[in-house]
């Protein structure tokens, strides 16, 4: 079996008997992005010194027998809007082409102290923004699984690279679904924590109320490792939750005879592919054989989540956004007229065409005369959206349905037309808006790509949502299959 | 509610960006199309309803006022694009 194949356990142990140096491990993945980058282009920056240099002072502790991290040795890949202490943090714009952060991430702080070793920053649209990695101003990442195909968005990079083995795990950051989806078009596992478990500290904003902090790898025992790693409070953030956090691990006990699964019938209704409909309906019989019990329920407001979420999003990356003017860092356009000239010019030259027309939407929706019926009209929408899913949560322990409508779609396919890019986030942007955990697993392939099933689950019951993944995991084998490259 | 151009030339001033004729074009289209499809919100009736800004309830987060170690000079000043003696440069605000 492959390095990269393995359970983070398996890699523990091999380490541990000294089969295997974390030298080895990272000389390992270097490799494997030599070969693979060429066609995939996860990657923005490569840390190999900074890397290497890590995994010396890691082996060493190994020979002294000191005590070891959660993910110790681990190679990781770190989206571009996680700032690195001494790492270009481009956020995928030519405006930070040159940012380069005097401070680290809380998560990225939290991941040096369970000793994982960053091998570099993944590609992702632009500021976050867009559901392809097409909208990257340096170029796109393709989808390993076929490289005409993209591989979503917007922590594409994230995604590929896990799937091609060239790291073992990654952060990614999910506004709208920016996990979930594309671990689903990569066939990998990607989870979205609560809002507030995982310190946004050094997440470069793109929408605060909805932005969060996750991890994907090739399986969930993994996603509960590098969860356990990097949730609990963070007194840098103000929106941290204050709140205890229990064993991740221990939640998977492969059981969940009993769990009431609530499927909503709003995801698996118009633009549902039948194919990822059908592979939804055969992961709900899986669950079935093995005690738990499903229905369908309805959560009534979902049609308006989409526009509900452009709305806050574009409103929120409006005002974040503000800070990007040429003064203190990034890229300053030459030979400004004036201060406003230069703000002007700065933003013009820096920002791309789907930043822009956020922040155009945005800056309209906030604007006076406008405010409250788009802005304050959303914010309610949002109160009865969330509704939905406490009246589900009163029935059911999860609910399951697709991540995405369809399979990764081709690149260059809907460029031209934001408005359905938008649509491909049905399934995910509602769950957002409500800030409860959801993760997506591999349940099925069409035409060779893979498909996601998304289990959401209550606010901070993240044991649930692992749990049910596990459970599910470990009578399919589709998180086992491989991309070919 | 559909948006003119004028509109789309004003709200790029108070965004601060500079846009082509071309760019005006496209996000004048674009924008109409987004907005259209966003008055679907007002099928809702939500008077009665309280607006969500965030999921949780939040607090400010306030710590004691004592004084602390600023950040180095060399270290704020490292990704500024211009400066002097210290300081960040900028345009003449006044003349």
């Amino acid at each position: 079996m492959a390095l990269f194949d393995m359970r983070l356990q398996e890699v523990h142990n091999k380490l541990n008997s000294k089969e295997l140096s974390v030298q080895e491990l990272v000389d390992a993945s270097y490799r494997r992005i030599a070969e693979t980058e060429p066609s995939i282009k996860a990657f923005l920056t490569l840390n190999e010194d900074g890397a290497r240099a890590q995994a010396e002072e890691l082996d060493k502790q190994l020979q002294d027998g000191a005590e070891r991290g959660l993910l110790f040795g681990l190679p990781a890949g770190i989206k571009d809007n996680i700032v690195t202490e001494g790492l270009l943090t481009t956020c995928a714009s030519q405006f930070l082409s040159n940012y380069n952060p005097i401070y680290n991430a809380t998560a990225v702080r939290k991941l040096n102290a369970a000793q994982s070793v960053t091998i570099g920053k993944l590609n992702m649209d632009e500021f976050a923004m867009g559901g392809s990695n097409e909208n990257s101003s340096f170029y796109p990442t393709r989808n390993p699984w076929n490289t005409e195909h993209v591989p979503g968005g917007s922590s594409g990079g994230s995604a590929a690279s896990v799937a091609a083995g060239q790291v073992y795990f990654s952060l990614g950051s999910d506004t709208g679904g920016s996990i979930r989806q594309p671990a689903a078009y990569c066939g990998i596992v990607g989870l979205k924590p609560t809002y507030g478990l995982v310190s946004r500290f050094g997440l470069v904003a793109f929408a605060s109320s909805l932005d969060q902090i996750g991890p994907l790898t090739k399986n969930v025992e993994d996603s509960a490792y590098v969860l356990q790693a990097i949730a609990g409070y963070d007194n840098m953030d103000s929106t941290s939750a204050n709140v205890d956090i229990p064993d991740y691990t221990s939640a998977l006990t492969g059981d969940v005879k009993g769990l009431r699964i609530g499927v909503p019938k709003e995801y698996l209704g118009q633009g549902i592919d039948p194919r990822v409909k059908e592979s939804v309906m055969a992961a709900l019989q899986v669950y079935e054989s093995l005690g738990a019990t499903w229905e369908e329920v309805s959560l009534p407001h979902t049609d308006y989540a989409i526009a509900t979420y452009y709305l806050l999003a574009s409103s929120e990356a409006s005002s974040n956004l503000a800070r990007f003017d040429g003064v203190r860092y990034g890229v300053r356009a030459e030979n400004p007229d004036n201060l406003i000239d230069l703000y002007r010019k700065s933003r013009s030259q820096g920002f791309g065409p789907e930043v822009k027309r956020r922040i155009m939407l945005g800056t309209y929706a906030l604007s006076s005369g406008y405010y409250d019926a788009y802005y304050l009209k959303a914010q309610k929408v949002r109160t009865l959206i969330k509704q939905d899913f406490d009246q589900a949560f009163q029935q059911y322990d999860v609910l399951i349905g697709p991540t995405a409508p369809t399979p990764a779609f081709r690149i260059g396919e809907q460029v031209g037309d934001p408005l359905t890019m938008y649509l491909n986030d049905i399934c995910t942007i509602p769950v957002s808006l409500a800030g409860v955990p959801a993760i997506s697993v591999p349940c099925g392939f069409a035409d060779g790509l893979p498909i996601g099933l998304q289990i959401i689950g209550k606010a901070f019951d993240e044991r649930t949502v692992l749990r049910a993944a596990h459970a599910f995991e470990q009578h399919t084998d589709y998180h086992k299959q491989r991309p070919q490259l | 509610m559909s948006i003119s151009m004028q509109d789309v030339e004003h709200v790029a001033k108070l965004a601060r960006l500079e846009l082509t004729e071309e760019e005006k074009e496209t996000f004048n289209g674009q924008l109409n199309a987004i907005l259209k499809y966003a008055e679907k919100l007002n099928e809702l009736q939500t008077d009665n309803i309280e607006p969500t800004s965030h999921v949780l309830p939040v607090i400010n987060v306030m710590r004691e006022d004592e004084v602390r170690p600023s950040l180095p000079i060399d270290k704020v000043l490292l990704n500024a694009p211009d400066d002097e003696d210290g300081q960040i440069k900028v345009p003449a605000v006044l003349e």
